[in-house]
């Protein structure tokens, strides 16, 4: 009984599958993709919201596979609700191309077992298991609209280079493994306590974080973001960028202060270089683009960068400041590309930044949560944006890590510019074109999540629940 | 009397929910009902605005002089941490929150005609833009008032890529992106200072009035000091640092400049009194030199420069560059006088230079060029426009009798007690501010008019009269009676420099022994 208690959410997902490829012999015709999406969506809902019912349970199960802790729960909350917002902005624009099948449901539910079997994962196998799960669902997602070049070509790359980094992170699991005899996470870190740091650990280490790197699209290992990004549906990219970043983010945490604790002052050098290149190369590679969803992909390279910096502090607070970055991006990835899948003129949709041109004269609302998500993305003040970078760097000032911090601050001036450039067409630019009216449930998310950037610093009363919930998740890590 | 009353945060909400209810009323507006809320929205802006300037001027009345603290303080529990929602004023304060409040209905009444486009979106924006700097002044928690100091920057970028003039786009992003590079650089130092304060109190605090009391090692002080005058430098803006402003200023429109100049150049010199020489005296005294130095530059240099402009607001934009040069001056001096001229000089440059940039709006809307060949002889076709550039021409070059003068003798004063050649270098200043400010003169108001396109040109119209009336008012008064200002500020000045002394002074002591 203790252990369904304990794997609850992933009993969930698992059931789910199985019930929906089922219930698609059952339903047929117009309906199914439909009966399918609201399905997933509620187990979805209830996945993020189980542990929490179930008074968030606490302790090993699957035979030490798995761990549930409050950071477990944490995580699979951020993920669940996003990839359920996820399903809820994709039906429209699946509607219009044709797309909708219900396997893409099967494939989204699929994704989010394996984030949560990453985010708890307690063994490298089950670390492994998990990657993978998400991964393959992620690449058939990426090229789900079959008949596009562009999106074939996009689940093509997003394949190759990601089993080169796959091949990469086993590679780096053997070698740990290799030389400490251990799979479960306790028992590699009581062998690194006892035996001291060897050359094979550290680089079991970085090749670990090389691939892990490809899965956050950290630089230099993010060659194939813009391409995928550009190249997969619109909704498709906006999941890519939230839910999977942040499951990918949280895996990083709990290995690194889980059995590679002790290597801290190794790991420290690779997570710093990996998010000071990514600053730069997010904030100057987007300086040319034309198109918004490449600018998006740059800017989650980015912010991967940004979200790293507080991780290379290895501290408590640099725990908890990278889970409080990542769920203001997520919060803002999502609210940008429901608004993204807004920009929909009568024959199709548009991607151009030039496209935006004169936006605050033909669609005001849009116009301005547009300007709240970017204005935020470049961290300007009093938009939540901001208070993400702010507890982003400050752990890593109290560790020390001064030269970081001031590049970061350098590299957000320089990623400003691109923000301000979509504003700035936005507002400064005469009008072009007119969008079509949106769906209400696109309008929704887009306010909804332009409202918490403005107004949840304001309300101290809903901040601080949710910095229990984060300061719990943090500390179940040490 | 009212000391109870949360007063400073009603200063900052009053504006911000004009600014809502105008959002609000346009978005549910249709298309025709469009025109009447274009025409509304001045007038509920300035009705906002004016109950701003009241409530203020209770804040002012209200204040008590002799009380160097901060004063009306008000505490709320916000992010946690030690970083709380906190707001105070002390005499330091309170004339820029008095400034800020009288220059914005008058920049909403000049605009109420000048903007010709999207008025509703331009009041929001205005409302916004006296919100977020009453927010700066009223701060006494770190991390408040860093939000408040660089969110100004977006009602502002709006402003000027909006409504400005041909080359906006760029001049608007000059504009963001250099006051965000120093920015940044002062945010560094901001967590630096959170970071050690949890060190040092056991507890981090980003409380104003506490981290005063940090222990800051003479090297890392350096440091920070440079981070928060990055910040201060660019807002202020001193030489080099400077050229963003010419383009900012030519490129907005009127009521933009005005604001620019009248308040966002102060929250440089604000910045310096309160972060740079009450947390970091030794580095103070140590970089002063380096400001005396910068400011004489400003002084001169970019007096120089402004005689050879063309066009009127860029000269008038590199004058308010040279003046800024007395406030940083005259606060580095570390004395009374220095001081107590640098916050009068701010005060009376925002009046001095809003008026003239007024005035250069008042001909900018009539011939749509700010050309200073184009105009000339325009004595004969508007007398009593003449009559008000005169007067404020001559307080911009600091005649006896207007605010200008007690800014620029006061600080003088004070820099001569540091060393005569300071003082000789801004007197030099002086002389080169007569050159361009009569230069500006002669050429637009006396002389023949050769210009046929000017004959049309008409005197000030009764709104704008009434504007430049009350500044000539204020003008005239701060000259005539300078102890408004400086009793009000006084006291916190004279607390701001006795801690500084104990604070240089107690290395020296503690050598000797």
């Amino acid at each position: 009984m203790e252990a369904i208690t304990l794997m609850a959410p992933e009993l969930l997902l698992a059931g789910q599958t199985i019930f929906v490829v089922l219930m698609s012999l059952l339903v047929k015709g117009e309906k199914q993709a439909d009966v399918m999406r609201w399905i997933a969506i509620a187990m979805l809902v209830a996945f993020a919201l189980i542990s929490y019912v179930l008074g968030r349970p606490q302790g090993t199960s699957f035979n030490g596979l798995l761990i549930v802790d409050d950071f477990g729960h944490y995580s699979k909350l951020v993920i669940g609700l996003t990839a359920a917002l996820a399903l809820v902005f994709m039906r429209p624009y699946f509607k219009t191309e044709g797309l909708d099948r219900f396997e893409f449901s099967v494939l989204m539910i699929y994704a989010v077992l394996g984030m949560s079997i990453m985010v708890s994962a307690n063994n490298l196998l089950s670390l492994y298991i998990g990657l993978e799960m998400q991964a393959l669902s992620l690449y058939v997602m990426a090229a789900f609209n079959r008949d596009s070049l562009r999106a074939s070509e996009a689940g093509l790359k997003y394949f190759v280079l990601g089993a080169l980094s796959s091949g990469l992170l086993l590679y780096g699991a053997s070698l740990i493994y290799g030389f400490t005899g251990h799979l479960d996470f306790a028992g590699i870190a009581s062998s690194i306590e006892t035996e001291g740091v060897n050359i094979g650990i550290i680089g079991g280490t970085v090749f670990m974080m090389c691939g892990l790197a490809f899965k956050i699209s950290a630089a230099p290992f993010h060659m194939w973001t813009p391409d995928v990004y550009e190249g997969a549906p619109t909704p498709v990219t906006g999941f890519f960028a939230s839910a999977p970043k942040f499951a990918a983010m949280a895996l990083i945490a709990r290995l690194l202060f889980g059995p590679l604790e002790d290597v801290f002052n190794q790991w420290q050098q690779v997570v710093a270089a990996l998010a000071f290149v990514s600053m730069f190369i997010g904030a100057v590679g987007a300086l040319n683009q034309r198109n918004i969803k490449r600018l998006m992909a740059y800017s989650s390279i980015a912010n991967m960068g940004y979200a790293l910096v507080p991780l290379a502090a290895g501290t408590l607070f640099g725990v908890k400041g990278m889970l409080i970055f990542m769920t203001i991006y997520v919060v803002t990835s999502v609210g940008v590309f429901a608004a993204i899948l807004q920009m929909r003129i009568r024959n199709g949709m548009v991607e151009q930044i030039s496209d935006l041109s004169g936006l605050s004269q033909t669609n005001r609302s849009l116009a301005l949560v547009m300007t709240a998500f970017f204005f935020s993305l470049a961290g300007i003040p009093p938009l939540l944006g901001f208070f993400g970078k702010l507890f982003a760097f400050w752990p890593a000032v109290d560790a020390g890590l001064i030269w970081l911090v001031v590049s970061a601050l350098i590299a957000s001036v320089i990623g400003a510019f691109y923000y301000l450039r979509v504003i700035k067409t936005i507002w400064f630019d005469e009008p072009s074109q007119e969008f079509v009216d949106a769906p209400a449930s696109l309008r929704w998310i887009t306010t909804g999540s332009a409202l918490v950037l403005v107004l949840l610093v304001a309300l101290p009363f809903l901040t601080f629940p949710l910095q229990g919930l984060i300061d719990s998740a943090a500390a179940a890590l040490f | 009397m009212f000391s109870n009353l949360p007063i400073l945060p009603a200063l900052v909400a009053i504006p911000l929910i004009g600014a809502l209810f105008l959002a609000f009323v346009s978005w549910l507006t249709r298309e025709e009902g469009r025109e009447q809320t274009e025409k509304n929205a001045p007038r509920t802006a300035l009705l906002v605005s004016l109950i701003v300037l009241l409530l203020s001027i209770v804040l002012v009345i209200d204040f008590d002089p002799s009380n160097p603290d901060f004063q009306f303080m008000d505490q709320a529990p916000w992010l946690g941490g030690g970083i709380d929602f906190r707001m105070g004023v002390d005499g330091i304060s309170v004339l820029f929150i008095l400034l800020t409040a009288f220059l914005t209905p008058l920049c909403i009444l000049a605009s109420e005609t000048s903007i010709k486009t999207r008025k509703a979106d331009y009041m929001i924006a205005f409302l916004l833009l006296e919100s977020l700097m009453i927010g700066v002044f009223c701060s006494i928690d770190l991390v408040l008032f860093y939000i408040f100091f660089e969110a100004v920057l977006i009602p502002m970028f709006i402003i000027i890529g909006v409504w400005g003039g041909a080359n906006r786009v760029y001049a608007s992003y000059k504009f963001f992106l250099y006051t965000l590079l120093g920015s940044v650089l002062m945010l560094a130092a901001i967590l630096w200072l959170y970071s050690q304060s949890g060190v040092q109190f056991g507890e981090p605090t980003t409380d104003m009035t506490v981290l005063k009391d940090l222990d800051i090692p003479g090297n890392v002080q350096a440091w920070l000091w440079l981070a928060f005058f990055a910040s201060f430098a660019v807002k202020m803006p001193m030489w080099p640092v400077h050229t963003w402003l010419p383009d900012a200023h030519v490129q907005a429109p009127t009521a933009g400049s005005v604001i620019l100049a009248g308040i966002l150049l102060k929250l440089g010199g604000y910045g310096f009194l309160r972060f740079s020489l009450p947390y970091f005296p030794e580095a103070s005294v140590q970089f002063a030199p380096l400001v005396f130095a910068l400011s004489i530059i400003a002084i001169v240099y970019t007096s120089l420069v402004a005689y050879r402009q063309t066009d009127m607001k860029k000269l008038i934009a590199y004058s308010s560059v040279a003046h800024m040069g007395f406030v940083t001056m005259g606060i580095f001096t570390f004395n009374l006088q220095g001081i107590q001229g640098g916050i009068f000089q701010m005060i009376s440059h925002g009046l001095v230079s809003g008026a003239l940039f007024f005035c250069v709006g008042v001909v900018y809307d009539r011939m749509h060029t700010r050309e200073i060949a184009f105009y000339g002889g325009l004595v004969k076709r508007m007398p009593m426009f003449a009559a008000f550039f005169l007067l404020f021409t001559m307080a911009n070059v600091g005649l006896p009798g207007t605010s200008g003068f007690i800014g620029e003798i006061l600080t003088m004063i004070g820099a001569y007690q540091v060393s005569p050649w300071i003082a000789a270098g801004a007197a030099l200043g002086m002389i080169f501010s007569a050159m361009y400010a009569l230069h500006l003169y002669r050429e637009t108001i006396f002389g023949e008019q050769v210009n046929e396109k000017l004959d049309v040109i008409t005197d000030v119209t009764p709104r704008e009269w009434f504007i430049l009336a009350i500044l000539a008012f204020f003008t005239i008064l701060l000259g005539l009676y300078p102890s408004l200002v400086t009793d009000v500020t006084e006291a916190s000045v004279q607390q701001l420099i006795s801690e500084f002394q104990a604070e240089t002074a107690a290395p020296v002591a503690a050598e000797v022994n």
